[in-house]
Formats: C-alpha cells, sequence, structure tokens
C-alpha cells in the first residue's frame, strides 16, 4: 500500500502527456547502478500492520510502576495535551519558510521560547534542541565560541549520559575537560573554583544534579564571570516550579530535557532539548530562533530572525550544524505548560518534592536501607544504599511489578550497592507503600 | 492575534493537581524560587481556542498540496500515528532494558529496532545502521565522527570533506563541527559535480566526500560510482546524504555506488510528520569495515531469538543520542516499510520522478529551466524570466498562497538564480498537480500583465508579508511583560 494517488492508467496518460516512458524516468541511471532484486517482503494491508504491532507493543511491559528516573519521568499529562498537538495543521507542517501560512507554528514558538524565558528566568531562549544531553554540547561549544576558549569543567553530578554524549560530540576537537568530583552529594567548591582560570571557557553544572541533590550555584556564577568564564546550568524544567532558577543563579546558558513537560517516555524519544540564555549571546545561539514583527499592514506577525547564524546561509561557519529542532515537542511543552498554569507548575512541582520525601522516609526506615547522602535537600530523586547489590534488588523488585531506580554502578565506581530513586507527583501514597513493602521483602 | 500570556485570567485554572496524599515538604526557602513562573492562568476551553485557532494559521501537507523541494512533503499515513500511541511504545522508561530482568519486558521494540535495521540495510546496500542520530543534520554529524574514527584508527592525516557546491547547507556545517575543513567542488554545466574539479582537490588530506544524490536540482551524477573510486583511492570514505533518496528508493542503493556511510531522513522517504520542524530521524548507515565504529548501544539477536543491548564495542563513537534515538519516529518509518513492502517502495520512486517530471515538462514553457533534462524527484526552475518584469521568486512564491497552495523552496539551491525548487512527491495526484501547473501559468502571466499584484501577494492568509529586516533589528523574540506592564526577568 504505498499511498500513491495517481492510477495506472493516469500514470500512462501523464507520461504520453510529457513524451517519455517508463522506462525513460529512470535512463539516467547508468544500468549497472540499478539495483535488480531487492530482497524485501511485500505490504502488508492496514489490518495486518495493526495485528503485528499491536502483539510486539504487548511484548513490552507497561504494568510496572515507574520509579526509574535519571533525568526521564513518569509524568501526568492531561488529556487535550494530545488533543491539541494531534491536529495535522501543525504537524504535518514543516520548518516555517513561508512565515505567511506558518503563523500558528510560528506563534506557539514564539509563546513556547517567552514560556522557556519565564521558567527559567534567561532573557532569550531558542526554538528547542533535540534533547537535554544535544543541548548542553551545543551550550559549551556557544560557550567555546563566546570565550574563545577551550578549557570545560565539567562537575560528575552532570547526568552521565550527558557527559558520555559531550565527549562522543568532542572527540575530534581541540577540547581539555576537566571533571570535578562532586563531594557528598553537592558541587565541590574548593575543586571547582580552584579549576577556574583565565583559559576557562565553561562550567557545567546540573541542579538538581543527578542524585537527586538541590544546589545554589550563585557563588560559582561570580567566580566563573571573575575569571571570564561562563556558567552553563542543566535543569529539570518541573523542578522549576519551585526551585531557585538558573537566571536567579547568574547562569548564562541554562538547558534541560523537557520531555517532563507532557512528552510520553517513548523508549528514548522525541524529547525535547531546551536552551535559554543571557540576551547578549543570543548571536551565538544555536538553532531556530522566532521573531516578533508586524506586517505590510501592521499586524503581529511572527518569523524565523537571526537567520545568519544558521547552517542554511553560513554553511561551514555556521553557529551549529542543526536544521530542523523538535518544533512539535516545543508544541507539546507549551500546551501542558499553559493547561497546568501559574499554579499548576508550582503544585505540581511541589508534590514531587512531598512525595519523594514520603518516599524517602518510608524507605529509609527499613532496616539495612540507609540513605547515601545525609542532611542534603533534594527534590524528587535520591540515592539509597542497600545492604546489597542494587542491580540484583532491581531485578527482584521487577518481578513485583515495580521498576525501583536506577543502579548507580552503571556510571560511578564503589556505588554498587547504591540505588537512584525517583518519585513524580503521578505516584499515590499507596504506591510508595507497596515499594517498601516488596523492598523489603527482598532485602 | 493575542498571545496566550495576554489571555492570562489570574486565579483560573484548566487542571487539578494531585492527590496531595502525602505531608508537604517545605525545603530550604534559599534553594527555592522567589516568585512562581509566570505561566498563563487560564480554563482548559480557553487553551483549547487558542491552540485551535493557531492550528487554522498553519498549512500542512493535510491542507494541501506542499511542493517544498528537498523536503518530500509526502502523505503521512494516518495508521503510523495510531499504532505510535499504543501504551506498549508511548510508556516505556528507556532505561528499562539497561537493567537486570528489565531487557525481557521490552523484547517488542527492541525487535522493531532491529528489524528496521535489517530492512534500512538492505534498502541502502549498507551492512549495519544505528537509529540514534536525532534528525538529517545529526546523522552527518554522527557520519563524519565515523569517518574521523576510521582515520584516527588507521592513523591517517586527514584534513579536508568536499562538498559540492549545490549541498544543503548542514553538510558543510556538520563537517566543521565534526573539526574538518571543507572544500567547495563547483557543479559542472550539467549541473552536478564536476569529476576534474574533484580530481584537481583530490590529495592525501581529503578525508573523504560528501554527496547528495540525486542532487539539489533533481539530478543524477552518471559519474557517482567514478567519484567514489576517487575517494577510495586516497583511502578517504565517501559519505552519501539520503535527503533525496525518495528519487531512488526501491531502484537503486547508495551502497552500490561505492558509499561507505549513508544517513536517511526517515521524516522523508518513510513519511514520518515533519512536525512543523521536527522531531525527525536520521538513521546512519555504514559498511562492514565500518560497523564497530557505529554508536553504542547497538540492538543484537541473541542464539534463542530474544533480543539484547549491546555496549562493549571499543571502537564505537560512543554516545549520540542518550538511547536508542527517536524511537517513536522510527516506530512510524517502519510501520511505512511494512506497509509498502518491496513493490510499494518501487513504486514510491517511479511516482516520485513521474510527478517531478510531470510538472517540469509542463511548465518549462513558462519559466527558465537551467538544467533542462530529465529530473529526478525534484525539479528546480529560474524566475529570472520574471524578474525582467520585477517579479522575483518569492513574489511567485507568495502569489502560490493566494491560490491555495504551499510555495516551492525558493532561492535554493544557490547554483541557480531566483531558483524555485519543486518536489511534487509520489502521493500527490494528477488532479493536484494540473491545479498547481495551472496556478502557476496564471501566475507566469500575471507577471507579464499586472506585476503589482503578485509584488503585494498574499492577501488571503492570515498575515500579509512580515517584515523580517524589522524583526532581526528590532529583536523581541519572547514576551516577557506581566498583564501590568513591567517585564518579569528584570
Amino acid at each position: 500500500m504505498p499511498f500513491i494517488s495517481n492510477t495506472l492508467e493516469q500514470q500512462d496518460q501523464m507520461l504520453a502527456e510529457i513524451g517519455l516512458t517508463k522506462q525513460d524516468l529512470f535512463a539516467d541511471i547508468p544500468a549497472g547502478l540499478l539495483c535488480k532484486d531487492f530482497k524485501l517482503p511485500p505490504g502488508l494491508s492496514e489490518q495486518r500492520v495493526r495485528d503485528s504491532l499491536a502483539e510486539l507493543a504487548e511484548k513490552n511491559s507497561t504494568h510496572l510502576t515507574c520509579f526509574l528516573g535519571g533525568g526521564f519521568y513518569d509524568h501526568f499529562t492531561p488529556a487535550a495535551v494530545n488533543s491539541i498537538v494531534s491536529r495535522s495543521e501543525f504537524y504535518t507542517a514543516y520548518t516555517p519558510y513561508q512565515p505567511e501560512l506558518s503563523q500558528g507554528t510560528l506563534q506557539a514558538i514564539y509563546e513556547y521560547q517567552s514560556a522557556v524565558c519565564r521558567l527559567t528566568e534567561m532573557e532569550v531562549a531558542n526554538a528547542s534542541l533535540y534533547d537535554g544531553g544535544t543541548a548542553l554540547y551545543e551550550a559549551m561549544m556557544m560557550a567555546h565560541r563566546i570565550t574563545g576558549r577551550n578549557k570545560i569543567i565539567i562537575d560528575d553530578s552532570v547526568n552521565p549520559i550527558y557527559r558520555m554524549m559531550i565527549h562522543s560530540h568532542t572527540r575530534n576537537l581541540r577540547l581539555e575537560f576537566e571533571e570535578s568530583q562532586c563531594k557528598d552529594g553537592l558541587a565541590d567548591r574548593g575543586q571547582i573554583l580552584e579549576r577556574i582560570d583565565d583559559k576557562t571557557s565553561a562550567v557545567i553544572l546540573q541542579n538538581p544534579n543527578f542524585f537527586g541533590c538541590i544546589d545554589d550555584f550563585s557563588d560559582i556564577a561570580t567566580a566563573a564571570h571573575d575569571k571570564g568564564a561562563l556558567l552553563i546550568v542543566s535543569c529539570y524544567p518541573i523542578s522549576l516550579g519551585i526551585l531557585k532558577t538558573p537566571g536567579a543563579m547568574g547562569a548564562d546558558i541554562a538547558t534541560g530535557e523537557g520531555q517532563s513537560l507532557g512528552l510520553p517516555l517513548s523508549f528514548g524519544g522525541p524529547y525535547l532539548g531546551l536552551m535559554a540564555a543571557r540576551k547578549q549571546y543570543v548571536r551565538k545561539m544555536p538553532g531556530r530562533i522566532v521573531g516578533e514583527t508586524t506586517d505590510a499592514s501592521g499586524q503581529r506577525a511572527y518569523v524565523l530572525t537571526l537567520q545568519a547564524r544558521e547552517q542554511h546561509i553560513r554553511r561551514d561557519k555556521a553557529t551549529s550544524n542543526i536544521c530542523s529542532n523538535e518544533a512539535l515537542c516545543a508544541l507539546t511543552a507549551l500546551v501542558y505548560l499553559s493547561l497546568l498554569g501559574k499554579e499548576g507548575l508550582k503544585e505540581t512541582s511541589q508534590l514531587c518534592a512531598d512525595k519523594a520525601s514520603y518516599a524517602y522516609r518510608r524507605l529509609t526506615a527499613i532496616p539495612g536501607v540507609q540513605p547515601h547522602f545525609r542532611g542534603r535537600w533534594f527534590f524528587n530523586e535520591f540515592v539509597l544504599d542497600l545492604p546489597c547489590e542494587a542491580v540484583d534488588v532491581i531485578a527482584k523488585l521487577i518481578e513485583r511489578g515495580f521498576a525501583a531506580g536506577v543502579p548507580l554502578s552503571r556510571y560511578y565506581s564503589r556505588m554498587e550497592n547504591s540505588i537512584l530513586i525517583s518519585v513524580t507527583e503521578k505516584r499515590t501514597k499507596h504506591e510508595i507503600e507497596m515499594l517498601a513493602e516488596a523492598l523489603e521483602s527482598v532485602l | 492575534m493575542r498571545l496566550i500570556f495576554e489571555k492570562s485570567m489570574p486565579g483560573r485554572r484548566a487542571v487539578q493537581t494531585g492527590p496531595g496524599d502525602v505531608p508537604t515538604m517545605n525545603i530550604r526557602s534559599s534553594l527555592l524560587r522567589e516568585q512562581a513562573a509566570e505561566l498563563p492562568e487560564l480554563s482548559e476551553l480557553d487553551v483549547v481556542r487558542h491552540f485551535t485557532e493557531l492550528s487554522r494559521r498553519n498549512f500542512g501537507v493535510d491542507s494541501n498540496f506542499y511542493p517544498l523541494g528537498s523536503c518530500t512533503m509526502k502523505y503521512n499515513p494516518k495508521v503510523a500515528e495510531h499504532i505510535a500511541s499504543y501504551p506498549g511504545f508511548t510508556q516505556l522508561h528507556p532505561l528499562l532494558p539497561q537493567l537486570r530482568m528489565g531487557e525481557m519486558l521490552t523484547q517488542g521494540v527492541l525487535r522493531i529496532l532491529y528489524e528496521i535495521d535489517l530492512l534500512l540495510r538492505e534498502i541502502t546496500g549498507m551492512a549495519g545502521f544505528t537509529m540514534q542520530p536525532l534528525a538529517g543534520a545529526h546523522g552527518e554529524l554522527a557520519g563524519m565522527m565515523i569517518m574521523a574514527a576510521y582515520h584516527k584508527d588507521k592513523g591517517n592525516k586527514k584534513t579536508t570533506v568536499l562538498i559540492p557546491d549545490s549541498a544543503h547547507g548542514t553538510n558543510p556545517a556538520s563537517a566543521a563541527v565534526a573539526g574538518y575543513d571543507v572544500a567547495s567542488i563547483p557543479s559542472n554545466e550539467d549541473g552536478v559535480m564536476d569529476i576534474e574539479a574533484v580530481r584537481q582537490h583530490l590529495n592525501d588530506e581529503v578525508a573523504g566526500l560528501m554527496l547528495t544524490c540525486p542532487n539539489t536540482l533533481g539530478l543524477f551524477n552518471p559519474h557517482v560510482k567514478e567519484i567514489c573510486d576517487l575517494i577510495h583511492s586516497v583511502d578517504g570514505l565517501a559519505y552519501y546524504d539520503g535527503a533525496n533518496l525518495n528519487a531512488i528508493v526501491g531502484k537503486a542503493r547508495p551502497g552500490d555506488f561505492g558509499f561507505d556511510i549513508v544517513h536517511l531522513n526517515l521524516h522523508k522517504t518513510f513519511a514520518t510528520p515533519h512536525g512543523g520542524g521536527g522531531p525527525g530521524a536520521g538513521p546512519v548507515g555504514v559498511r562492514e569495515e565500518l560497523v564497530s565504529y557505529l554508536p553504542v548501544s547497538i540492538v543484537a539477536k541473541r542464539s534463542d531469538g530474544t533480543y539484547t543491548l549491546e555496549y562493549d564495542h571499543p571502537k564505537s563513537i560512543g554516545y549520540i543520542a542518550p538511547f536508542y534515538g527517536n524511537f517513536s519516529v522510527v516506530l512510524k518509518a517502519y510501520v511505512y516499510i511494512l506497509m509498502l513492502g518491496k513493490e510499494g517502495l518501487r513504486r514510491v520512486a517511479e511516482n516520485a520522478v513521474l510527478n517531478a517530471n510531470y510538472i517540469r515538462v509542463k511548465l518549462q514553457k513558462y519559466y527558465d529551466l537551467p538544467y533542462s533534462g530529465l529530473c529526478k524527484h525534484e525539479c528546480v526552475f529560474s524566475a529570472s524570466r520574471q524578474t525582467e518584469k520585477g517579479v522575483h521568486a518569492i513574489d511567485i512564491a507568495k502569489g502560490l498562497i493566494d491560490a491555495g497552495f504551499h510555495p516551492p523552496t525558493v532561492y535554493f539551491p544557490t547554483v541557480v538564480h531566483e531558483a524555485m525548487m519543486i518536489e511534487p512527491t509520489e502521493t500527490e495526484s494528477k488532479e493536484t498537480l494540473d491545479a498547481f501547473i495551472d496556478a502557476m501559468i496564471e501566475i507566469a502571466k500575471q507577471a507579464e500583465s499586472e506585476p503589482q499584484k503578485l509584488k503585494s501577494a498574499p492577501t488571503t492568509a492570515p498575515v500579509c508579508r512580515p517584515n523580517e529586516t524589522a524583526a532581526a533589528r528590532n529583536l523581541n523574540i519572547a514576551y516577557l511583560q506581566r498583564s501590568r506592564g513591567e517585564n518579569i526577568n528584570t
């Protein structure tokens, strides 16, 4: 079923009208380069495909109660979000090159940029990047362009997946990375401040960090600025419902994974890379940017702007190679934030903290279960030390219906017994009780 | 139209949160934000109406013909959207298969990733794919990183990537971001990469070549195999930009042309929706010798028929995406390939090429066609004849809006003066093409008789031509006013 509209008769008629035969159409490809036989299966009907994909969908578990986080979270999404973003005027359009026909997409991106600025308390934002990891990589490259310096300090409490992505993406560039080790769950000031020098392009931190601990990086921002370096903060947008913002801390660039803003987990994507910055850096920012202007009749209109930064104009001198972004995901985040609104986001954020705190108290009351970092403020994620290897405990809990958390031995040495547990507003007190009982039973 | 922030009414709510079934946690106030984020306060109805109104100010493939050259705006089958919404796909946490016992609970998705890899190998003639690149340009970057890893491994000192002057801007940008210098190769009088120019640029510092074939003029380079051979003669690698694969899918394979690395745009050739500018997906395929460089994780099949994720590939370029790519986009492409099958894919290319040539021949009397021979999936006209009357490509584009069509890509490729790049795709009917052709002919006549009318088009769209210069000069990219008028973030 190739979704071709023209009948065979129409195809013949068209060929006749333009004086070509079917063979002529590919006569420009040397015969030796045409493939005689593709070993591909025959096409299937819609019914067959739906049946077989439904079967594959059922081979994946959706019955587990999710306490897995690590930067990717199981939040609640109002039904209206999907209803709106399923409008095909949005999802079957492309990059708004023709503004007169794309005011819907353009205004939505402008509103999204505004929402990201409001959320992060930064001055400018772009139209989105692929995901939180590539956004952090792009922020690092942006800082390198702004400062002309090569040294980057990145804390080991930044999501290890993002750190691996940054290293992979920059392997062939002359950049120098220094990794600082966090101390008792927080960025180690002594270590970081000592490393910042006049070769430093940026300090990269995350709040809440990968372990869920909350910090205020204002002092590090000041120290970085004193040496002409930038502060980049990767953040978790839901937490910004209540937590101190990158803008208030003095960050120069803020990034984040926007999946928590109404996007399903979808086995890893599509997600949404947030990026916001201070105004003076807007011309060094990667990606699409939408600006407000007026049309010939004086009414408000929106267009892609500052395109001279981009690859289709600047080619190898562009600020990034990025072309399309994640426009539909940005729209999703905007709709989500509009539905939750000022109070709803604050409440959701507070509920995450409340439930995580409750789970923390309940789980650390289990004999043999200890908090890994004592006396730390955390948002919706925390690290517990178990009396045995976390991978084993997690496997046993999966059998009891819980995706209980991330085993940290995967990313950190000497953390074999540590588990990172995340609790969103979607989890109920009852589910937390059940997890505690299950954990007790497997220890 | 008012912004969503301007519609805010203090105290209004769309969502009731909760249940708040546990005690409140009071985090130390110095760690908290001082004021709540100024998000709009609206009812669900307000939000739904706002976005419904915005959607009416948009134009998609479902609205009407969208012949945006180089973007392959074909119809996006609804069945793919339907399947992608199954909870067994949407609700799956990406870390689950990385947990012991979790792998067995994700066998369905792992199998899809494994099988689309096999299908794409056969379609392109490559030996292995990664689904991780999150867009076409991201695939290009991943491909350049694989190229660099190959040369590093062999101890080659390579600095330069050859790219034709008609290439998409992402090609030189991706090569540069990966750390390479770019040498721009001119097109010859036939509009394709000049093999003599390739020869002249060839030396031991050439890391490789990036080529789109057919190129952005819709022309197939008959010397493509010789060009790949030349690149190989200096131990360079040939990279195939799959942006235009729709022209040859099911008919010919880049692997058979001699390419070593290929990226595909699933949102073009394989019919996943463009989303107003993403999310896309840009899987990368490589030849046998390069498989060990592909990013991790790799989905593998065990002898017992189960699927697993492999990470222990020491030569791998590492992590390109946090997980397995834009899974839901990959899934839609998988559905599309299953539905089309071998015959269907072949008919895609045949009809895409037929539709493009139909437009080319029918319009060549009315518009200049700098490269007049057979084209593949798209044809590029020049508005130079109309420019003499003061009517530019942009005016023709705006005239098409008033005729109910999305305009073609204009002013690209830059090798054509006043370019208009038309890609009809295979899904459009003769009736639609005829209506478009009539509109283009009408506009050509108007350019002669009343050029002023085209200069003031469009008049039927939600807005007339926006002032783009003013947008860049008086930069306003975020609305940061409260209803009272003061600025939020300062």
